[in-house]
């Protein structure tokens, strides 16, 4: 068996585990750690095609890690400022009692 | 190859699933600190070395201190909930699951398990340079929009409100208010 399988089954745990811990715990934070995982999965797929690809030389690969992760960096600050504004307003980040715009 | 990709991807699921399920939230922080450090040896395994090292600086340098930060101001006295797990927590683990078997299936079935390593490529940070200032140049100039905007918005969300006239936050200065509006009437 060759590497490849390898990297696609680790980017897909890491997948799991980021949506099933951003679906399943309470705090906001860990939502958005959550998301975090699931785009560093994503990104590791970008890397493993490209690296066993068939063009490596046009750097495609790399160059949409390098902006996907410039993206989420610009992601995560948001959220965290997100989540600091909420805290002041309901004193609590767990998502279930944040229910002001429920119907 | 193949012993140094194992403990890689073992340590990096490990912390992965320590960051989703510890119950100390600065815990589950540190520990995604691991997993994304493992995630960069991986990218340097796989000869990125920019970008394994750019994982470096702006994951494990940037982000996990800006969750550390988050975690720490909203921080509440009050104690812990019995429980961590959202109410519908059940419906997440069974989707969680679900889409792992969607993705595991295809890769366990298709035809790149006989795909051989190909040569290195040697992706130099000269090479990653031209790409960025010649056919990747807009959307960097997008990037660097995105992040600015980022960056003020951040800011503005962040900061503390105004508090709206006739609010007695401060109570010193709502009198002293009052004397000046006695003093000269409008």
């Amino acid at each position: 068996m060759s590497p490849l399988p390898g990297y696609l089954l680790l980017s897909a745990f890491l997948f799991a585990i980021g949506l099933g811990g951003a679906l399943m715990r309470r705090n906001a934070i860990l939502v958005l750690i959550g998301v975090e995982l699931m785009l560093n999965a994503a990104n590791l797929n970008f890397i493993a095609f490209w690296r066993f690809g068939a063009h490596p030389e046009a750097l495609t690969g790399i160059l949409f890690v390098i902006f996907s992760i410039g993206v989420a960096a610009a992601e995560a600050a948001v959220g965290l400022a997100l989540i600091i504004a909420i805290y002041r307003h309901y004193k609590t980040t767990n998502v279930d009692e944040m229910t002001a715009l429920k119907g | 190859m193949t012993l140094s990709f194992a403990i890689i991807a073992s340590v990096t699921v490990a912390a992965a699933v320590a960051a989703m399920g510890l119950r100390n939230i600065v815990h589950c922080a540190l520990a995604l600190t691991v997993a994304l450090a493992g995630l960069a040896a991986a990218y340097l395994q796989l000869d990125a070395q920019f970008v394994g090292f750019a994982q470096i600086l702006v994951y494990v340098g940037a982000v996990a201190i800006l969750v550390v930060f988050a975690i720490l101001l909203t921080r509440s006295g009050d104690p812990a909930h019995p429980s961590v797990l959202s109410p519908g927590w059940l419906a997440g683990a069974v989707i969680a699951v679900v889409v792992l078997g969607v993705l595991v299936y295809p890769i366990a079935r298709s035809p790149s398990i006989s795909r051989t390593l190909p040569p290195p490529a040697g992706a130099t940070v000269h090479q990653i340079g031209d790409a960025l200032m010649g056919r990747f140049v807009l959307p960097l100039e997008v990037t660097g929009l995105l992040l600015t905007v980022a960056l003020i918005g951040a800011v503005i969300i962040a900061m503390r409100e105004k508090e709206p006239i006739g609010t007695i936050s401060n109570p010193g200065s709502e009198i002293a208010n009052r004397k000046s509006q006695i003093a000269n009437p409008p």
